[in-house]
């Protein structure tokens, strides 16, 4: 099984590099030329999203440095030990939606503290893989087009993290408990 | 709600540095957090640049109607209101497999090239259209069917089976994707009955595509 995966994510990047330039030769694009045209696009659109991205992180550094995540785990923990759930996953799941890099971080952390193979290496693996970071995507993808009201995306992507958290918990305890 | 979160976490972060005597913290994480803001962005640069060049060389050559074409029942399930051969099928196809395959680098051009697609189909230019709300939520839930990162980082803290958490991390984010689509359609029918949508401009190849009820 970790061979065939190893496989595949070794060879899908590669067969794509080889094979989509390949497809539109055949189909007498003239490629170098297309690249860059397609390229271009990619460069103005990630400066265009630095003023987003660095509003973001600046709230959420600020959100972070200030002891106020650790205080809010800190209120909710006994809370979550009275239903089996360790409280050393709780900022993992706060900081999920928040930071990408931030929440993998933390996973690592928790990881390399409590070991790959316990409930709580598991139960972070499963959580960092199985949600995503809202507030990042959203911002990304909407400051790319330059939408201001998001309208009810928000609340779907965060109800989904919330959801994708309690399902990893619970799928673990049941899966490996 | 944007505008309120981002306030709140600075207003919230600079009250508990001042109550806990902390407050240079402030400071030093505010220019912290947007030194990481531009850094990830220049990080995006040289994979926005090569994956929206491939993704072009895609375009040009048919490859992502081709694709679209052959998943587009799902696609079309999930976005009623996107015309069948638009160009935002392809991207929006092309971010859902990249996803799926935990190629996440390569997910996100991909996704913001539909998003600038969908804009094209946009009546209001600054709000999102339903379509661009349904685009963000398949992607906040991101279906994963190889969490690669994670199985890499196990490797590193010598796991006894690295990829034991293919499947729950399936079975979970399945969970929350399907919550991701309900919610979705749930909101996006009381959109839709606020603000009636006004009438598709035809697609010239297939017409425009039937209503979603609500």
């Amino acid at each position: 099984m970790t061979a065939i995966i190893n496989t595949i994510s070794a060879w899908a990047i590669p067969v794509l590099i080889a094979f989509i330039p390949l497809f539109a030769f055949v189909k007498k694009v003239p490629v170098y030329e297309s690249f860059v045209v397609g390229a271009k696009d990619g460069f103005e659109t990630a400066i265009q999203i630095i003023p987003n991205l660095v509003g973001m992180m600046v709230a959420i550094s600020v959100f972070r440095a200030s002891g106020a995540l650790d205080f809010f785990v800190g209120w909710t923990g006994p809370f979550l030990r009275e239903l089996g759930v360790p409280s050393e996953i709780l900022p993992l799941g706060l900081l999920r939606p928040l930071t990408g890099t931030g929440s993998l971080a933390f996973a690592t952390d928790l990881i390399s503290v409590h070991g790959p193979d316990s409930m709580i290496g598991r139960m972070a693996s499963t959580i960092q893989g199985s949600t995503d970071t809202t507030l990042y995507v959203l911002t990304v993808y909407m400051g790319a087009v330059g939408i201001r009201n998001g309208r009810y995306s928000l609340k779907v992507g965060l109800f989904s993290d919330v959801v994708g958290f309690i399902a990893s918990i619970i799928v673990c305890l049941l899966f490996f408990g | 709600m944007i505008n309120v979160i981002w306030l709140a976490l600075i207003i919230i972060g600079f009250g508990f540095a001042a109550a806990q005597g902390n407050i240079e913290a402030v400071t030093s994480a505010a220019f912290d957090g947007a030194k990481t803001g531009v850094t990830v962005c220049f990080g995006l640069i040289s994979v926005l640049v090569f994956w929206l060049g491939m993704m072009k060389l895609a375009e040009d050559s048919g490859l992502l109607k081709k694709i679209a074409k052959l998943l587009s029942p799902v696609v079309r399930f999930l976005f009623p209101d996107v015309p069948r051969n638009h160009p935002a099928m392809g991207y929006i196809l092309s971010n859902m497999s990249a996803n799926l395959l935990g190629l996440g680098n390569a997910a996100t051009p991909m996704g913001i090239k539909a998003m600038q697609e969908l804009q094209t189909l946009n009546q209001d230019k600054t709000g999102a259209s339903p379509a661009m709300c349904t685009l963000l939520a398949l992607n906040t839930a991101s279906i994963t069917l190889i969490p690669t990162t994670l199985i890499a980082i196990r490797m590193n803290y010598k796991s006894a089976n690295p990829t034991e958490i293919v499947g729950t991390t399936l079975v979970a984010t399945i969970i929350a994707t399907f919550a991701a689509v309900a919610a979705d359609r749930y909101y996006r029918r009381k959109f839709l009955k606020r603000n009636p949508r006004p009438p598709i401009p035809a697609d010239p190849m297939q017409g425009a595509k039937p209503d979603m009820k609500g």
